[in-house]
């Protein structure tokens, strides 16, 4: 396992001269929020969840988060739907966003 | 110390005498005995580095990209179609702001297959933000690649550097280099300590996604970096000379003082161009060579004071901008665009044809009976 960021608060840039020379800073991710092109998301059934944790192995982002029941963390879900296509339980199912 | 050296040679010397951690390049003519001898040279244990052997120049730079961002200095040298396989990479490792020094022995592109000299290659990678330099001889490949190592890893440029070298003219002819002594290069150039570097205890996200809201600023900081390395080049230029003896800046005037014609030229044409001048100067004739060192950050302000005295200027090209005109005579224009000097735009040299002393008189000869012209091929045969 990775050693644990020491600073995981968001980079705000005041002034121009705060910004480092390249996109290489701490916390950025925590400011991009990648979600906002998603078009479907998956939403988890607890009833169905065996929490063999497949999805969260799969979710290419990794926008699972590894807790009881598994959740999506829909900041960053893309909806992909890779996690409904490999629930072996059908305990995810698909929603049309802005419905 | 001095050695009797070629260009390649010269070039992996002055990447050992810079201490490089780090040394990943694919072997490709001209350029081949740069990785050869830098291979034994690690072999051998006379520097201690990584070697790392790739399968193609882009994953050359990816090695060293990695490398740097370690926070460990590397060297990788190129030539012609390799240059042009690393592209993507080349912006990448600007972008990344890594301070990486690469070799390019310029050679033309194919087709038609050629290993000879032409700075189509590297004039092409002109917009990516690297660093862009020329050299005339083999001393000046020594001394630049020192040099670039301090100027790329300042604070305010964080920059990486191409040092371009002509193809055989330099590449594989054998010249004096002075190597000067180990501890006095040492005080010249200290280790390498990046701000901010790859860490496991201190970990940072790399090249992340950049919105719209960041993006523009970095591109901003990136120019402001070329601007800050006129400065740095010249202060290292500077405290080079005191060091060891040989000064450097962005250009170098030739007999410009008061001279009536200048022509201007990089790589190894500028150095036969010193040559003519000495020949047309004996003949009465008031002529001087301005060479051009760095190509981007351009020296704007330098060309336009070292061009004022001047009734006329010639710039010499050993590429082409296809359907526009010689690479360096459209930056000369364009920073002579206030002045009124009438300009001679000269293609020579392409694909290694020799540019002689005679070339250049030729040149001057035009400049002297003819009207201004954006377009001069010198030497095309068979031209109806
Ligand atoms: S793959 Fe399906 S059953 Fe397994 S943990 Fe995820 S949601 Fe639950
Ligand atoms: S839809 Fe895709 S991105 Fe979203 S949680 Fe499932 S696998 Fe991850």
């Amino acid at each position: 396992m990775g050693k644990k960021q020491k600073n995981d608060q968001p980079v705000e840039f005041k002034s121009i001269k705060d910004m480092p020379d390249t996109p290489t800073s701490v916390g950025s991710m925590l400011v991009n929020k990648t979600s906002t092109w998603r078009s479907i998301r998956p939403v988890i059934i607890d009833e169905k969840c065996k929490r063999c944790m497949i999805c969260w192995k799969y979710c290419p982002e990794p926008a699972i988060h590894p807790t009881d029941p598994p959740s999506v963390d829909y900041n960053y879900c893309k909806g992909c739907g890779i996690c409904y296509e490999e629930c072996p339980f059908d305990a995810i199912i698909i929603e049309q966003e802005g419905k | 110390m001095k050695k009797v050296l070629t260009g390649n040679f010269a070039a992996a010397y002055g990447a050992t005498a810079a201490k490089v951690n780090v040394i990943s390049a694919y072997p490709i003519t001209p350029q081949t005995t740069i990785v050869e001898i830098l291979s034994e040279i690690v072999a051998d244990g006379e520097l201690n580095a990584e070697f790392v052997k790739v399968e193609s120049e882009h994953s050359a730079l990816a090695c060293c990209i990695g490398a740097q961002a370690t926070g460990a200095r590397t060297f990788t040298a190129t030539s012609s179609q390799g240059l042009a396989l690393m592209h993507e990479l080349i912006h990448w490792a600007a972008r990344a702001r890594l301070p990486i020094i690469m070799v390019n022995v310029n050679r033309a592109m194919a087709p038609g297959w050629s290993i000879w000299a032409d700075a189509t290659d590297s004039i092409s990678q002109r917009d990516t933000g690297w660093i862009q330099m020329y050299c005339e001889n083999n001393q000046e490949v020594f001394d630049t690649v020192l040099m670039s190592y301090k100027i790329s890893e300042s604070e305010s440029v964080m920059l990486p550097a191409l040092i371009n070298l002509d193809a055989f003219f330099l590449s594989h002819t054998s010249q004096v280099v002075d190597l000067y002594n180990e501890a006095r290069i040492d005080q010249f150039l200290s280790k390498y300590d990046p701000k901010i570097k790859l860490d496991v205890d201190d970990p940072h996200a790399f090249g992340a996604l950049t919105s719209p809201e960041h993006y523009y600023e970095f591109s901003y900081k990136m120019h402001e970096a070329q601007i800050n390395a006129i400065r740095v080049i010249k202060e290292v230029g500077q405290e080079f000379g005191k060091i060891f003896g040989r000064t450097y800046d962005l250009t170098e005037s030739y007999r410009c003082d008061d001279a009536e014609l200048i022509l201007v030229s990089y790589g190894t044409i500028a150095g036969t161009a010193k040559e003519a001048v000495d020949q047309m100067r004996n003949s009465g004739i008031v002529v001087g060579v301005l060479k051009i060192r760095y190509f981007r950050p351009f020296p704007t302000e330098d060309v336009i004071k070292a061009l004022h005295p001047a009734k006329k200027v010639g710039v010499i090209d050993r590429a082409v901008s296809y359907g526009q005109s010689g690479p360096f005579f459209n930056e000369i224009r364009s920073t002579l665009y206030h002045e009124s000097t009438p300009l001679y735009g000269f293609i020579a040299g392409l694909g290694g044809r020799d540019v002689s002393t005679h070339d250049i008189e030729n040149m001057v000869d035009i400049m002297q009976n003819d009207p201004a012209q954006d377009l001069i091929w010198i030497g095309v045969k068979n031209v109806d």
